[in-house]
């Protein structure tokens, strides 16, 4: 029987989600590493208030970035190990749908956490409240695309052994467009100036990484994952 | 039409044979360029009003960052193909250029360098076109990294082939940030065909230096993928 494209979206959806969140310490592990991160830099640099508060959106979403890959690297792997994998490629549901529900509930698990510890730490480094609310927004329109762009590169290192320092060499390259337009914002917010262009070139950027990379990553599953 | 193709053109056997009378007509090509472009470069074209002398490095620079993004273009063609017709020897004119465009973007940094330091006076400043050839680099060693992480030839050459053309949204980056973004940068010089703002008597050695380069490129790829084609006959 099939079920219509929704349900099954949806249904796959929650059910990812329940397995990310079961093994709680491999969830919560990268979450852990994102305060570190940014937490490190007052400490390296000194207590300089003006510095820090001119450092701030670029460590943040630094930050972001890395944990991001970090987690992005167990985004197939378990499944490819159990086997799962093989019974999803050959289902008859179309392969982007299926790179769709792992890239949304991966967004919904270690996206969303980031944005919501994300004003404490802007807190931590003196960040006025508009700019919080900015980082906010960016966070929120740029962990999605760092999630979709990951997936790619998941995808196509599934199969490769330790591929640990592969899959940031990888991906890291692309991720610098929403580093320059999130960064960008908050600095533009910071001296008062209009934001709306850099905001539009964001939505952009979701746009057109949720057009191309769930089709990318069906693609590249295919191929990656084939034994 | 396609097994007319493939037997006289495609298959790795009829490409190694093609190739063999091939070489010495590119390496004259290539000779014949190089010398016109770097004699007439360096001596004959007159010196910058404002630059003097220093500007003849863009007889390397320019050439380089062109090749750097020519073979982009070239792998990204090629990773279509091989993704579409599983063409064997696209796959390998591909994974043999990675390094070479690595090497040229590589020099198109180190020259515009050494040409920004007397004139911007800064080795290095963060503007976009060369932030934008920075990433073209890292995206070349991203390639180089996952070419060799993957052991199956044919897994290999569809998932480089993937990440590459994901990769081409990088080259209009590169190619509009001069318009784009008001930078440091000089704009485009030669690529406006109408009506190009550089002196013909400086641009013909260039666009011969361009010509010189892109036909090494061809020398140096095609002997690699000859290498390769043998190395992958030994093993099966």
């Amino acid at each position: 029987m099939q079920l219509n494209y929704i349900n099954v979206f949806f249904q796959l959806t929650t059910y990812e989600i329940k397995i990310i969140l079961r093994s709680t310490v491999a969830w919560i592990t990268p979450h852990i590493f994102y305060v570190i991160i940014v937490c490190l830099f007052p400490i390296a640099i000194g207590h300089d208030q003006e510095l820090l508060v001119s450092m701030a959106p670029g460590v943040i979403w630094v930050a972001a970035l890395l944990a991001t890959i970090i987690s992005m690297g167990h985004l197939f792997q378990n499944d490819y190990h159990e086997g799962y994998l093989d019974l999803l490629l050959v289902s008859t549901y179309p392969l982007s749908l299926l790179a769709l529900t792992k890239i949304t509930s991966h967004w919904i698990c270690h996206g969303l956490p980031l944005i919501l510890i994300s004003p404490l730490l802007g807190l931590m480094l003196n960040l006025s409240v508009e700019e919080l609310y900015a980082l906010i927004f960016t966070l929120l329109l740029g962990t999605p695309v760092l999630s979709l762009i990951g997936a790619i590169g998941a995808a196509l290192t599934v199969a490769v052994k330790g591929n640990g320092l592969l899959l940031p060499m990888l991906i890291m390259p692309f991720y610098i467009p929403v580093l320059i337009f999130g960064t960008g914002i908050m600095i533009m917010t910071h001296q008062n100036m209009p934001v709306i262009a850099y905001y539009a070139m964001m939505g952009a950027l979701v746009l057109l990484s949720l057009g191309f990379a769930p089709i990318l990553t069906g693609q590249a599953l295919k191929i990656g994952a084939s034994r | 039409m396609f097994a007319w193709l493939n037997k006289n053109f495609l298959s790795l056997r009829a490409f190694y044979i093609n190739t063999t009378w091939l070489i010495p007509w590119i390496m004259t090509g290539f000779s014949l360029c190089f010398i016109y472009g770097m004699f007439t470069g360096l001596f004959i074209a007159p010196a910058d009003y404002q630059q003097g002398d220093g500007f003849r490095i863009i007889y390397v620079h320019v050439p380089s960052a062109f090749a750097a993004m020519f073979i982009y273009l070239m792998m990204a063609i090629c990773a279509m193909i091989t993704l579409i017709w599983r063409v064997k020897i696209t796959a390998i004119c591909m994974s043999c250029s990675g390094p070479i465009g690595a090497w040229f973007t590589l020099l198109a940094l180190i020259t515009g360098s050494i040409w920004g330091k007397p004139m911007w006076g800064t080795w290095w400043i963060w503007d976009a076109r060369l932030t934008s050839v920075l990433i073209l680099l890292f995206i070349y060693l991203g390639f180089i990294a996952l070419q060799s992480a993957i052991e199956n030839s044919r897994t290999r050459d569809l998932a480089t082939s993937i990440m590459t053309i994901v990769g081409i949204i990088n080259l209009p980056i590169i190619h509009y940030s001069v318009i784009w973004w008001n930078t440091l940068h000089q704009g485009p010089t030669i690529s406006k065909l109408s009506a190009p703002s550089i002196a013909s008597s400086m641009l013909y050695p260039l666009l011969a230096m361009i010509s010189a380069f892109i036909l090494f490129y061809f020398l140096i790829v095609v002997i690699r993928m000859r290498n390769q084609i043998l190395m992958r006959e030994i093993k099966s």
